[in-house]
């Protein structure tokens, strides 16, 4: 697994996946122009911003609303390595894991974890360190299953391992 | 300890006895759905796992609604690769335009979502068909893709809270409004990750449109799903409509809930959603004069032939305030008939209000009635996030038809007694 370091930006309660991708920018599936738009009615500079490797930290909900995979798509594409929040919507979850965006469920360091802060994450470990402060902090580990798919690459990749056993 | 409803629709799926909460489990799908927007990323995924041929052809769906009619050159490429590949796959239950209507308006009147099934759809308010009974969640592209390989899906199975709405609605009270109490009560994540059973006399006396309409708006509170037990109406609705022959399932008496919640509706107002988000509730007493630019009623929240009598019910005879935009679209084909052969089309007319063929249009902002910087709506649709009917700076009020109709009247939201 790539080493996940990088700035963290700070998100609130609830960012839905109209702010993450508007629906403006639905006419296309194309990851690349997605990425450009990425958060932008949030903030509507976030795409030029930030650098490769930067972390999303926000808090309760993320990722609520829509089934839309182009949210996930457009945040994995942006660069960014990692979103880090309170909690996740369900749909969102389901699909950040299926193409490989790296998640982290840690209200604590939601919380404490500061904008511009710099952060690095163990996946496998459950393990979220704040470089800037020192503070270290403890995400809930996947259950094995979901590792798997992570581990194959998203769950296309799992599928096609799967049905390849079954011939 | 018994099972929830859902808890039994996942075993009996997933060939179990029992399943309890947490536990995950992989579960055969019955039906699975894609729309313009999500089948498209969905198709180019399944090319990806290199399996020639859709594991039923009849248990999948694909309905062109968000952008159609095409607004323009990029959503009709995407709509073209969902009849090609309906074509090639022979998935007859695609629906293009003339036929279609929003997907989960559509799919139901059809017949095709039934009691006892496991339904995903790439597309958030796939729980709408909870209201017949069924486990139905929203699901994203890859995993439409995957299950259109494998006709399997994997669950964790989900705990269930418990709603008990008693007592009787009030005029002008319908589904739309428990539902938005509801979630302004619980919160966004009030349900996060578990399922909402809506149950109690006011369920039980509601009709399937407004029945639908609760079960739509479960993922609004954050929830996989929004069940309601099939029951007399849940048949009656069924009948000759059932494409499948089913079986459906009940919660037991001692099925286990992570929590109870008791509403008595009686106390319940017509409710409104302020921007923006669907659980910034308030009862319409309470709103104070917000001028509106458009009105929309439609959706699959509220764009079924129940929505247009009683939105027709109060535009009757009067016009619409000459500062708004009514804008109403119904559901499906069938139920813009039906609303012309009952006169409600006319009345809207009559009313100066514009009709549109069904599509998602200006739900999603996607065409056919987008915002501009300031300009405020009312919509009888289900979300009011930032941005999500046109300009970033718009903003979007959630109501039933009936106080979207009386609005577009005053010009302002208010309530029916304002304007008859
Ligand atoms: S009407 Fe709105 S909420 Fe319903 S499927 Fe269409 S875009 Fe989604």
């Amino acid at each position: 697994m790539a080493d996940i370091r990088g700035k963290a930006w700070k998100f609130g309660d609830d960012v839905d996946t109209d702010v993450i991708i508007p629906a403006r920018y639905l006419s296309t599936s194309d990851p690349q122009e997605l990425a450009r738009h990425c958060m932008e009615d949030a903030d509507p500079e976030f795409f030029n911003k930030i650098n490769k490797g930067d972390i999303i930290v926000a808090r309760k909900n993320f990722g609520c609303g829509s089934s839309r995979e182009h949210a996930p798509l457009s945040i994995k594409e942006a660069g960014i390595s990692c979103v880090i929040a309170d909690s996740f919507a369900r749909i969102f979850y389901r699909n950040a894991i299926n193409i490989g965006l790296p998640i982290m469920e840690s209200p604590e360091a939601a919380e404490k974890i500061s904008p511009g802060d710099e952060v690095s994450v163990d996946l496998e470990k459950g393990i979220i360190q704040n470089e800037t402060t020192g503070e270290k902090f403890y995400a809930a580990p996947f259950p094995e299953f979901m590792q798997e798919i992570i581990r194959a690459g998203g769950l296309i990749d799992y599928v096609k391992g799967k049905l390849a056993e079954k011939e | 300890m018994g099972m929830t409803v859902a808890e039994k629709i996942i075993a009996s799926r997933g060939d179990k006895d029992k399943v309890k909460p947490g536990e995950l489990v992989k579960a055969r799908v019955d039906l699975i759905l894609g729309n313009d927007i999500t089948a498209p990323v969905a198709i180019r995924e399944f090319k990806k796992i290199g399996v020639e041929k859709v594991f039923d052809p009849e248990r999948i769906v694909l309905v062109p609604d968000h952008f159609t009619p095409n607004k323009d050159i990029p959503s009709a490429e995407q709509a073209k690769i969902l009849k090609e590949f309906a074509r090639e796959q022979k998935i007859k239950n695609y629906f293009e335009i003339g036929r279609m209507g929003i997907e989960h308006a559509l799919l139901p009147e059809l017949g095709l979502t039934l009691p006892g099934e496991i339904i995903i759809g790439a597309d958030s308010h796939t729980c709408t068909y909870g209201a017949l009974g069924a486990l139905a969640t929203g699901i994203g592209s890859t995993d439409m893709a995957a299950a259109m390989a494998l006709g399997e899906t994997w669950f964790k199975v989900p705990s269930t809270i418990k709603f008990v709405y008693q007592g009787e609605l009030r005029k002008w009270v319908s589904g739309k409004d428990l539902i938005l109490f509801t979630i302004g009560q619980i919160g966004v994540d009030g349900a996060l990750y578990q399922v909402m059973e809506f149950t109690g006399p006011a369920i039980r006396n509601m009709s399937m449109d407004g029945r639908l309409t609760m079960s739509n708006m479960a993922i609004e509170a954050g929830a996989k799903a929004g069940i309601i037990e099939p029951d007399e109406i849940t048949y009656n609705y069924l009948e000759g409509r059932a494409q499948r022959s089913f079986r459906g399932l009940f919660s037991d008496g001692d099925a286990s809930y992570s929590q109870v919640i008791e509403f008595q509706v009686g106390e319940i107002e017509p409710q409104v959603a302020f921007p923006h988000s669907p659980e910034n509730t308030r009862g319409i007493s309470q709103v104070e004069e917000i001028p509106l630019d458009q009105v929309i009623i439609g959706s699959c929240t509220n764009g079924r032939l129940e929505d247009l009598r009683v939105s027709a019910e109060i535009l009757k005879n009067k016009k619409v305030d000459p500062r708004v935009r009514l804008i109403v679209i119904p559901g499906t084909q069938k139920i813009y008939q039906e609303a012309l052969r009952e006169g409600l089309i006319d009345i809207f007319i009559e009313a100066e209000g514009a009709v549109s063929t069904p599509t998602c249009g200006p739900c999603l902002g996607g065409h056919m009635g987008v915002l501009a910087k300031g300009e405020k709506a009312l919509a009888t649709t289900n979300r009011n996030f930032v941005g999500r009917m046109g300009h970033p700076e718009s903003e979007v009020y959630l109501s039933n038809p009936a106080i979207a109709a009386a609005s577009a009247v005053a010009g302002k939201i208010c309530s029916p007694e304002e304007v008859l």
